[in-house]
């Protein structure tokens, strides 16, 4: 097999290289036995190829493909270059050129990533040489689209920890005081019968009764009350989320929906008027009425203060993303770069995001209440409250916390993963797909860079977050909603993310965090600060230095000197205690205190959240 | 350590040898001050001029607008506020203050522009007198980027007239050098005549300091001392460095112009020189004298090292002083904000403003040439001459951030501020001119913030290899402030010689030492030892020793053999590579034809060529004490966040900031370096105690990005809750479609 795609020699090269080749095809198939498998997963075809890297020109080498993961090396070790895609990253598989196309490296196929980049290989253009590669790829990359399982479901991974264990809903609402004499918890819910997209353990105003939830469910789009999401420890001041008001064009009230917002606000003496955040713009919002949507008219809702925090759709994000990947994939746009991130928009969305979670948590901790709707309330709902909860709350800064808040505001509230995301799904083109995941981790992303003491993860970690968003390895951002991962058995079948990251904190852990509780963190969502996120969004690029990080190295170091030479000390002091008893003592004691107190409450803590 | 000779703190001394103003304003000034009791504590030298109150001065305390009663003053020194209420002594406040003038004092030369305010109208204020009415407000825009607002409207008349009329004078008007601050300064202080600075500078004024330079980097160039009496040329220093081959007669042939002057060798042996240029291109008689005069110096040069140069003229392909200018005043006025409302609507189009200044771009295209010159060094082991008009502006930026990228030593405290004399004070950057501190308006075409240039593109630098520099941000900021604090030698004059004439001017019969100005070096001047720790960057890791060792050997060794014309030129007889001793009439004929400029390649060529080279250095493991080069794409330069967002309150992150990452990282250094000191005290048997670590674990203030220069003042956090029309920007027709959701809405 001749690995150069010569088409003006091919009938000479080809002989000469097949002679030629024996060993080097022996040395080739070395070369991919030894690539990394997962247990659980299989190989399903290994090919010569050229992998046409956008940096450094085409690069020959070996293709392995398995039920996971698409993995490449290159023939000559020096310098190696690996290529690792899970096949959940891959949005679309296409051929490139025909069997006439003339051009060195013209035939071949072009796969689109959602992680942000494209990946081209090409092969030899005879015999239909990418026919089966092509139809694999295809295959095993949408597994849902053919019949087949998703890989976390074949996963023979095992960890020490246990991820599935992190969430536990009622012990979170007890973390938070709840129930308490204002709130109560309702199983209303447990088999989805309320509302299907919803968790099946809710907290809800103390004076609501099931039957009152019932009638308020008709009056919001796909049931999605109004239920709370965050109690603020020492004002009251809540955070629920809900959907929008089945209104229409009509301008229909609800009597029950309005006293239900009403006993909302009651639960909070300090809250004169309920503030509702409708994510939305404005003329959305309007334009929502049209299909029986709309939102809370004044006349209707008394004692609440409506405001529009003007975040666009799930399209606009799309193609916001879509504009984003052009300016950075494969090369940077250089002439001209600010300006075109800035026609990108991309920043501009996250701060809008950030501006909007701001004022929620400015409202709360002034204490007064509110409640968070979009449309249906689990797009940019999720990505408000959630980001609200992380500036008001210090433990969902923590490694622990910060899962905890994903499993409750995303997973159990319903954001859909699934159709978000695509898993497994050959439509790249599908409508219902949208970056609002990764809108919401770069806004996190952006909280760390301008607090970068204040979370116990580090930007390591939510790259991880990300890869695994898309690479279904695990169970955790599968499926649209509790009730379907229920039925689906996922907890059973499959592995969580976090038992893969809790059985290695250390790798996720930010040396630098400082446990402050007490301090609500607002970041400025102003473009002085903002930046784009260029270790992930541009991470593929090799001219962007990935520096690893020399300000958690440096103090990793000084950590180490610091216990080196406390140890030392001691040594010193206990060595000479014999002669010198007294004097020495109250030192030994004053020196070693910071020694217990400076690193391990992280650890401590880390353990035990609360 | 400054003492005062003449009285007090309190007194002020009447002015000694300059009239700065009427003698009419010397006497309001005393009866002023027997009248109020209220003046700053003045430094040596300092005289008040005119003083009014009570004025307000309107303050931005996180986000809510306020205002304080007080005193404004201007002295020879600054325009001064001082307030009615007691002085903060929070120890925050304290940790950063800057000794020569406070946070509501403003150095005359540090004022940039007035706006009147005229009931809600401001107008650019270039004149003390004024027509019709005298604006009720005062707003002072600072090179340090501070606004201040005062307000009149309750000053007597009279007072308020005065008081405007003096900061306008003072401030704006031109003057002569001698009424500038360090004059009377100087005169009043005694410099600690001990080595003034720590570390220790290089101060380049001797012949020994030059020799032990090109000891330092093994050159193999000659010293020229006798010029020590700028016999040779007042516009080259006392002491400088040419080529062996350049004779006597040469040095004395064009007024110092295209005599190429030695900067730095690289370990190859090849070296960076600079010149003033001489103007080739005339077609008149003299141009044939210029040209082979210039080839003859060329071959010096060229003869260094493998007999190999190649030119660059700046002025071919970086911008003029005019264009820095122009791009840094559209640049800083985004950070002179009035209001909130500005600060988000400006907020709206923030990047391609910034886009639109140029800024950013000129320091990219400062630092892209740099590393040009630098792969000529390290790959091709070829000498450069670098050149433009005077050779003291863009060869200063040039050569600088050549030397901070190969040697590690001027990344170091002590090191970089010895570039900075060896560059650029003795280099003979106009800094006078350039700062136009006297507002002279011939001068007004030569202002230009070329070293401000150098030290943003530093700071990109160090931003982008935190562990590679001694000193810190804060550093730097407090150095690019120090430009315009008129009271050091180094930003005072144009040049040595200049500096010189003054002093020779200044000593009067019967004085018998001359003026002293303290050098900006001598940080104690500005900041008490603590506060110097911000200088330090707490990630700068000195070499080890053991490290040091083994690399030395091998690495040299290498690179000269790397550099032997058999390997390096055989196969490259393109005229971008450097030349072999035969192809001396190539070199003639070149010369020619046209200047050697560019390496006789296309830009974009060139380019591609620095990319490689760039690629090829970054494929290595990054060593931070070797060559560094910038990465020069898009998303890698930065706004250098902390000079210019620190007095904007809407910009500032309580309790963030990349700060609150460095005081962790310089308080966990501080409890290491005393551990380590109690250890070698218990060794020698010594007592010990342990305060330093408990002293500095107290200081546990709250911080915000804008740490050190600005401290949030109340506890009680109210976010910036950005406004304005943000919505109708996004005109995508995607925003009009139905939202997703209500697809199957029941």
């Amino acid at each position: 097999m001749a690995s150069a795609p010569l088409p003006v020699y091919n009938s000479n090269s080809l002989d000469i290289s097949s002679c030629k080749n024996v060993s080097r095809e022996s040395l080739r198939m070395e070369l991919l036995t030894d690539a990394p498998l997962l247990p659980g997963e299989e190989r399903v075809i290994d090919k010569d190829i050229i992998y046409i890297c956008p940096f450094s020109g085409a690069i020959k080498g070996r293709v392995l493909i398995s039920n996971y993961r698409l993995f490449f090396r290159n023939v000559d070790a020096d310098p190696a270059v690996t290529l690792e895609v899970p096949l959940g990253a891959i949005s679309r598989v296409e051929k490139m050129g025909g069997a006439s196309s003339r051009g060195e490296n013209s035939y071949g196929l072009d796969i689109t990533c959602k992680d942000m980049r494209n990946l081209r290989f090409a092969l030899k253009q005879e015999g239909h040489s990418r026919r089966d590669i092509f139809d694999i790829l295809f295959r095993y990359a949408f597994p849902l689209s053919h019949g087949l399982q998703l890989f976390a479901f074949l996963s023979q991974e095992k960890f020490p920890e246990n991820g599935w264990n992190v969430y536990n809903p009622m012990q979170e609402f007890r973390r938070q005081g709840l129930p308490n004499d204002q709130w109560r918890v309702t199983f209303l819910n447990s088999t989805y019968e309320l509302c299907d997209t919803y968790p099946s353990i809710l907290v809800v105003p103390y004076t609501a009764s099931d039957e009152d939830l019932r009638r308020v469910a008709t009056f919001r789009s796909r049931s999605r009350i109004s239920v709370l999401s965050w109690i603020h420890p020492e004002n009251q001041a809540v955070i629920t989320r809900c959907s929008q008001p089945l209104v229409g064009m009509g301008g229909k009230r609800n009597r029950d929906d309005e006293r239900y917002l009403e006993l909302i606000r009651a639960t909070n003496r300090t809250t004169s008027k309920l503030t509702i955040f409708d994510a939305r713009p404005n003329v959305n919002a309007v334009a929502n009425k049209a299909t029986g949507g709309g939102y809370e008219g004044e006349d209707a809702y008394q004692n609440a203060e409506l405001v529009f925090l003007d975040i666009q759709n799930i399209h606009v994000m799309r193609e916001s993303l879509k504009k984003l990947k052009d300016i950075v994939f494969p090369n940077v746009e250089e002439s001209h770069w600010l300006s075109s991130l800035e026609s990108t928009h991309w920043l501009e969305h996250i701060k809008l995001v950030l501006s909007g979670a701001i004022q929620v948590a400015d409202r709360i901790s002034s204490g007064s209440s509110v409640v968070v709707h979009c449309s249906d309330g689990w797009d940019r709902t999720a990505q408000l409250s959630s980001l609200a909860m992380l500036m008001l709350d210090g433990y969902y800064r923590t490694l622990r916390g910060f899962q905890v808040l994903l499993e409750k505001e995303w997973l159990s509230f319903g954001h859909k993963f699934a159709s978000r995301i695509g898993h497994g799904d050959k439509n790249h083109a599908d409508a219902d797909r949208s970056p609002i995941f990764l809108q919401f981790v770069d806004c996190v992303w952006q909280m760390t860079k301008q607090f970068p003491t204040a979370f116990q993860f580090n930007e390591h970690f939510l790259v991880t977050l990300l890869d695994h968003l898309y690479s279904c390895r695990f169970g955790t951002f599968l499926f649209n909603c509790e009730s379907m991962r229920e039925a689906s058995e996922v907890k059973k079948k499959t592995v969580s993310l976090w038992s893969f990251i809790n059985s290695e904190p250390s790798s996720y852990s930010n040396p630098f965090f400082t446990v402050d509780l007490s301090h609500v963190l607002y970041p400025v969502a102003s473009m002085r600060h903002l930046e784009l996120w260029v270790s992930y969004y541009i991470r593929w690029n090799p001219r962007i230095r990935q520096q690893q990080s020399p300000m958690e190295q440096r103090y990793k170091e000084l950590l180490a000197l610091k216990e080196q030479y406390l140890k030392k000390l001691e040594e010193l002091q206990l060595s000479d205690r014999a002669p010198q008893v007294f004097p020495r003592g109250p030192h030994l004691s004053n020196s070693a205190s910071p020694s217990p107190s400076s690193p391990p409450p992280r650890v401590t803590r880390l353990q035990t959240p609360f | 350590m400054l003492s005062t000779l003449g009285g007090g703190g309190g007194k002020p001394a009447k002015p000694s040898f300059v009239s700065y103003v009427t003698p009419e304003e010397i006497n309001q000034t005393e009866k002023e001050c027997s009248r109020k009791e209220k003046h700053p504590d003045l430094l040596p030298g300092e005289v008040i001029f005119c003083s009014a109150g009570p004025v307000l001065k309107s303050i931005k305390d996180d986000l809510f607008q306020r205002v304080v009663y007080g005193t404004l003053l201007c002295t020879n020194f600054r325009v001064s506020f001082i307030s009615d209420e007691a002085p903060s002594d929070e120890e925050a406040a304290q940790l950063f203050k800057n000794k020569l003038y406070g946070e509501n004092d403003i150095p005359l030369t540090c004022v940039d522009h007035i706006y009147g305010g005229f009931d809600d109208k401001k107008k650019l204020i270039i004149s003390g007198f004024v027509k019709n009415k005298y604006p009720s407000k005062i707003i002072v825009c600072c090179k340090d980027l501070r606004l201040f607002h005062f307000s009149l409207a309750y000053a007597k008349e009279e007072d308020a007239k005065k008081i405007f009329q003096g900061i306008v004078y003072h401030c704006l008007e031109p003057k002569s050098l001698k009424c500038v601050f360090a004059f009377s300064y100087g005169e009043k202080t005694l410099l600690n005549k001990e080595n003034q600075t720590k570390p220790k500078t290089v101060m380049f004024d001797t012949s020994e300091d030059w020799a032990q330079e090109i000891k330092r980097t093994k050159g193999n160039c000659k010293l020229i001392s006798n010029n020590a009496d700028f016999s040779i040329s007042a516009k080259l220093p006392q002491f400088f460095i040419v080529p062996t081959h350049v004779t006597q007669e040469d040095l004395t042939k064009f007024d110092g112009k295209g005599i190429p002057i030695w900067c730095w060798s690289h370990h190859s042996g090849c070296a960076l020189f600079k010149t003033a240029s001489l103007p080739l291109m005339q077609e008149d008689a003299s141009s044939q004298l210029y040209k082979s005069y210039m080839e003859g110096m060329l071959n010096a040069v060229a003869q260094t090292h493998l007999y190999s140069v190649k030119t660059e003229e700046l002025s071919d392909s970086l911008p003029t002083v005019q264009d820095i200018q122009q791009s840094y005043s559209k640049f800083k006025q985004f950070f002179l904000l009035d209001n909130t409302n500005d600060f988000w609507m400006t907020d709206v189009k923030w990047f391609s403003s910034l886009e639109g200044s140029c800024w950013l771009d000129i320091i990219r295209q400062c630092l892209a040439k740099a590393v040009e010159v630098v792969e000529c060094l390290e790959k091709e082991n070829t000498n450069v001459l670098i050149m433009e008009e005077e050779g003291s502006d863009l060869c200063c930026v040039i050569s600088s951030l050549v030397q901070l990228m190969f040697d590690p030593y001027y990344r170091t405290l002590g090191g970089f501020q010895s570039l900075i004399q060896k560059e650029w004070v003795m280099g003979g950057h106009r800094f006078l001119d350039r700062c136009n501190h006297l507002h002279l308006k011939d001068k007004e075409q030569s202002q230009a913030p070329v070293f401000l240039l150098f030290l943003e593109s530093v700071w990109q630098l160090q931003q982008q290899y935190p562990p590679a520099f001694q000193f810190s941000e804060t550093y730097l900021t407090v150095l690019s402030d120090s430009i315009d604090v008129s009271v050091f030698s180094t930003f005072l004059f144009n040049s040595p010689h200049h500096m010189a004439s003054i002093a020779k001017a200044m000593l009067e019969p019967g004085q018998r030492s001359p003026v002293n100005w303290p050098t900006v070096w001598d940080w104690s001047v500005q900041f008490d030892s603590r506060a110097q720790d911000f200088f330090i960057n707490p990630l700068y890791m000195e070499r080890s020793r053991q490290d040091k060792a083994p690399r030395k050997m091998p690495r040299p060794k290498h690179q000269r053999h790397q550099s032997l014309p058999s390997s390096a030129f055989k196969f490259s007889p393109s005229a971008k590579k450097g030349f072999l001793k035969d192809e001396t009439d190539s070199l003639k004929k070149m010369l020619r034809v046209k200047r050697l400029s560019r390496w006789m390649n296309s830009p974009d060529s060139a380019q591609a060529s620095t990319r490689e080279f760039f690629v090829a250095w970054q494929r290595r493991p990054l060593d931070y004490h070797g060559l560094l080069l910038p990465c020069l794409e898009g998303p890698t330069l930065r706004l250098w966040s902390q000079r210019y967002l620190r007095w904007i309150p809407e910009a500032q992150i309580f309790g963030g900031g990349s700060i609150t990452i460095l005081k962790k990282l310089a308080d966990l250094l501080a409890e290491v370096q005393d551990l380590r000191g109690n250890l070698d005290r218990q060794a020698c048997r010594a007592d010990f105690n342990h305060q330093g670590v408990v002293a500095r674990a107290k200081s546990s203030i709250q911080l915000s990005s804008a740490f050190p220069f600005t401290m949030p003042r109340s506890r009680s956090f109210k976010p910036a809750i950005p406004i304005g029309p943000l919505h109708s920007l996004i005109t995508d027709s995607l925003a009009d479609q139905e939202d997703e959701e209500n697809l199957g809405i029941v």
